[in-house]
C-alpha cells in the first residue's frame, strides 16, 4: 500500500490554500499607528545595540520624529477627506478612519510629543556624579537604596527605555478610539495601558511610592480590564460577532440575512445589558469616573511626574474616544437604558472630583481629583447624544490635554533637597519668588476653572451648551455648581502663591532646558488661543463629529 | 451536555475570580485571581462560540491568552520590584499614600 494511500485512510485533502481570501489592508489610512509602532519596536532595537551613551539622544530622536510623521499622516488622511466624506471602516472591519478618530489621534500625538520632551527633561535634578539625569531611576531593577542602585548611579545608568514604553502606549491609545470591534478594543485597552503600569513603576525619586503606584494601577486596571472582557464575551454571546455594525444592528433590530445557526441563540436581552454595564465599566475605569476612581489620586501621585502628565492627558483622550464610539455607534438603539446610569455617574463625579478636591494638601492629588471632576464635565457632553455632543467632547479634550501636561510640567519645576516638592504648603509665595512660573500655573488653574479667555471656559461652555440642548438641563445646573465648588480651589492656590509670604526653607524653581519650556509655553499658547478664537477649532471638532459605522 | 451550563460554570468562576481580588491580602494571589478572571471569560467566549456555530470566540480565546501573558510579564515584573523594596507583597502594607 502506498504511502498516500495509507494517509487517506483517516484524512481528507485539504480545500487548496489558495482559496483562503487575503485580507485587505489599507496600509496608508493606519499608517499614523503603524509609524508609531514601528518607531516603539526601533526604540527596543536601539536599547539591544546602540552603546548606553547615546541612546538617550537617540531614542528621544526616533520618538520625536516618530510622533512628528504619525501627526503629519494623520493630518494628511484628514485633509484628503477621511474625516468627512471618505471615512470608512478599514483593515477588514477593525479599525474606523473617520472624523472623531482622526481628531483624537492627532491630539493624543501632539500631547505624545510634549510628553516626550518633558520625559526627556535632564537639567531639573541635580547631577549626580557629573551625569545628568532626569526623572527617571538609574536601573528600576535595582532595591531603593541598596549598593546596586548606588553602582547603578554612580555609573550614570538611565531608563531609556521609557521613550519604546511611551510609544507602545501611545500606539495602543492611537488603535483604542478608532476601534471599530470589541477585540481590537480589548487589546488596544491592554496594550496601551502595560506600559503604562510600567512607566508609573520608574521614578528616580520617592521610589517606593513610585512602586506602590504602579502596583495599585496595574492591580485595579488588570481588575477592570478582565470585566471589561467578560462583558464583551457577554456581547459576542448576544450578538454572535463582536463587530461594531454588527452588534449595533442586532440590538436596532435591523439585521438582515441573519445566519440560521446563529438565530436561534442571539437577541438575549440580559446578556446585552450585562455586557453592556461591564464594558462601559471598565472604559468609565480609564477615563476615571467616580465609582471607578479609586486608582487616580495615588497613582497620580506616585508616578513620576512627567508620566502624571502624559497618563493625565493622553488616557482620558483616548478612552473618552472609545466610550464616545461605543455608545455612540454600537449602542444607540440602547441609549433610553444607558443614559440615566450614565447621568448618575456624571454627578456623582462632577461633584464627587470636586468636592474631594478641595480638602488636598498635594498639589499632584488636587490635580488628580481636578481630573476626576473634569471627566464628569466631559461626561456630561457625552451625554447630550447629538452631533454637538460629539464635537463639544471633542474639542474639551484637545484643551485638556495641553493643560493637564503643561500644569504637570510646572510642578516638576518647582522642587527642593528632596525632589519635587509637591506639599500644597511649599507653594506659598512662590509668586513672589519665581512671578513667570506662578503666573503660568496660574493660567493653567484658570483654564481649569473654566474662566473666560482660556481653552476651559471654550470647553467647558460647549459641552454644557450641547448637554442642554440633549435634554439634560439638570446636569448641567449640577456642573456649574461644581464648576463653582472647583474654582474655590483653584483660586486658593493661586491666591497661596501671590498672596501668601515664602518661606525661608521654601522650595527653588529649577531652570529647565529648552524642551520642558517648549512643553510648558505650548499648553500655556493653546490654552490662550482656544481661549480667545475656538471658534476655528470649535469648527473642525464639529466637521469632525460623525462616526462612520 | 448544555452548552449553557459552562457558562454559569464561567459566571462562577468569574465571580471566585473577583471576590478572591476582593478579599485576599496577597499581591501575588489577588493577580492569580484576576487570571483566573480571565480565563473564565475564555471559557464563555469559547460556549458562545460553540452556542453560535462560528469561530470568532474561539479566536478571541487566543487572542485572550497572549493578552494574559502579557499582562502575567508586566504585573510579576512590579510586584517582584515591590517585594523586592519591601520585602512583603501585601497589598494592605503598600499604603504610603492615604488621603
Amino acid at each position: 500500500m502506498s504511502a498516500s494511500a495509507v494517509h487517506s485512510l483517516w484524512t481528507t485533502a485539504a480545500e487548496p490554500i489558495s482559496k483562503i481570501d487575503a485580507p485587505k489592508i489599507e496600509y496608508a489610512q493606519l499608517s499614523p499607528t503603524l509609524i508609531v509602532i514601528g518607531a516603539a519596536v526601533v526604540g527596543v532595537l536601539i536599547e539591544a545595540f546602540v552603546p548606553r551613551k547615546s541612546r538617550y539622544y537617540a531614542q528621544v530622536f526616533v520618538a520625536v520624529v516618530a510622533l512628528a510623521a504619525a501627526f503629519s499622516a494623520v493630518v494628511a488622511l484628514a485633509a484628503s477627506g477621511y474625516g468627512t466624506t471618505k471615512a470608512h471602516i478599514a483593515a477588514m472591519g477593525a479599525i474606523a478612519v473617520d472624523g472623531p478618530a482622526l481628531f483624537l489621534q492627532g491630539t493624543i500625538l501632539l500631547a505624545g510629543i510634549l510628553g516626550v520632551f518633558t520625559f526627556a527633561e535632564r537639567r531639573l535634578d541635580p547631577q549626580a556624579h557629573g551625569n545628568r539625569v532626569d526623572a527617571f531611576a538609574a536601573q528600576a531593577s535595582a532595591v531603593p537604596g541598596s549598593d546596586t542602585e548606588k553602582a547603578a548611579v554612580k555609573a550614570g545608568f538611565t531608563t531609556t527605555e521609557v521613550f519604546p514604553l511611551l510609544l507602545f502606549a501611545i500606539s495602543g491609545m492611537l488603535v483604542f478610539p478608532s476601534a471599530n470591534d470589541l477585540l481590537t478594543l480589548f487589546v488596544a485597552l491592554e496594550v496601551f495601558s502595560l506600559p503604562l503600569y510600567l512607566l508609573c513603576a520608574v521614578a528616580r525619586r520617592k521610589r517606593l511610592m513610585s512602586q506602590e503606584a504602579a502596583v495599585k494601577y496595574f492591580l485595579l486596571g488588570a481588575f477592570a480590564s478582565a470585566f471589561t472582557l467578560f462583558g464583551i464575551a457577554l456581547l459576542y454571546g448576544y450578538a454572535g460577532s463582536v463587530s461594531y455594525a454588527t452588534i449595533a444592528h442586532v440590538v436596532d433590530g435591523t439585521i438582515t440575512n441573519v445566519d440560521p445557526a446563529l438565530a436561534g441563540t442571539m437577541g438575549n436581552d440580559v446578556l446585552l445589558l450585562i455586557g453592556t454595564a461591564l464594558v462601559v465599566m471598565g472604559l468609565l475605569f480609564k477615563v476615571g469616573a467616580v465609582p471607578f476612581h479609586m486608582w487616580t489620586p495615588d497613582v497620580y501621585q506616585g508616578a513620576p511626574t512627567p508620566v502624571t502628565g502624559f497618563m493625565a492627558a493622553a488616557t482620558k483622550v483616548a478612552a473618552f474616544g472609545a466610550l464616545l464610539r461605543l455608545l455612540y455607534v454600537v449602542l444607540p438603539g440602547l441609549r433610553w437604558d444607558w443614559r440615566p446610569v450614565m447621568w448618575a455617574v456624571a454627578v456623582v463625579t462632577m461633584l464627587g472630583g470636586a468636592i474631594v478636591a478641595i480638602t488636598q494638601t498635594d498639589i499632584k492629588r488636587l490635580l488628580a481629583y481636578s481630573s476626576i471632576a473634569h471627566a464628569g464635565f466631559i461626561l456630561a457632553g457625552v451625554i447630550a447624544t447629538s452631533p454637538d455632543g460629539v464635537s463639544s467632547v471633542l474639542f474639551y479634550l484637545g484643551a485638556y490635554s495641553f493643560v493637564t501636561i503643561g500644569a504637570f510640567a510646572v510642578v516638576t519645576l518647582v522642587r527642593d533637597a528632596g525632589g519635587e516638592a509637591t506639599h500644597l504648603s511649599k507653594w506659598a509665595g512662590l509668586g513672589r519668588r519665581s512671578p513667570l512660573v506662578a503666573a503660568v500655573f496660574a493660567v493653567f488653574l484658570l483654564a481649569f476653572a473654566g474662566i473666560p479667555l482660556t481653552s476651559g471656559f471654550a470647553g467647558k461652555f460647549a459641552v454644557f451648551k450641547a448637554a442642554a440642548e440633549g435634554g439634560a438641563g439638570a446636569l448641567v445646573v449640577v456642573g456649574v455648581i461644581s464648576s463653582a465648588i472647583a474654582a474655590f480651589f483653584y483660586i486658593r492656590v493661586i491666591v497661596l502663591m501671590f498672596f501668601s509670604e515664602p518661606k525661608p526653607e521654601g522650595p527653588t524653581v529649577a531652570v529647565p532646558s529648552p524642551l520642558t519650556m517648549t512643553a510648558i509655553a505650548a499648553g500655556v499658547a493653546v490654552t490662550l488661543v482656544l481661549g480667545v478664537a475656538p471658534q476655528y477649532f470649535l469648527n473642525l471638532a464639529s466637521q469632525a463629529g460623525v462616526f462612520v459605522r | 451536555m448544555n452548552p449553557v451550563n459552562y457558562l454559569y460554570l464561567a459566571a462562577l468562576l468569574f465571580t471566585i475570580g473577583a471576590t478572591g481580588v476582593l478579599i485576599r491580602r496577597n499581591a501575588i494571589v489577588v493577580f492569580m485571581c484576576i487570571e483566573l478572571m480571565l480565563n473564565a471569560c475564555n471559557l464563555a467566549f469559547v460556549v458562545f462560540s460553540r452556542m453560535h456555530g462560528n469561530l470568532d470566540g474561539q479566536i478571541i480565546a487566543f487572542f485572550t491568552m497572549v493578552v494574559a501573558a502579557a499582562e502575567v510579564v508586566v504585573g510579576l515584573a512590579i510586584i517582584v520590584s515591590l517585594f523586592r523594596s519591601r520585602h512583603s507583597a501585601s497589598v494592605d502594607d503598600a499604603s504610603l499614600m492615604k488621603l
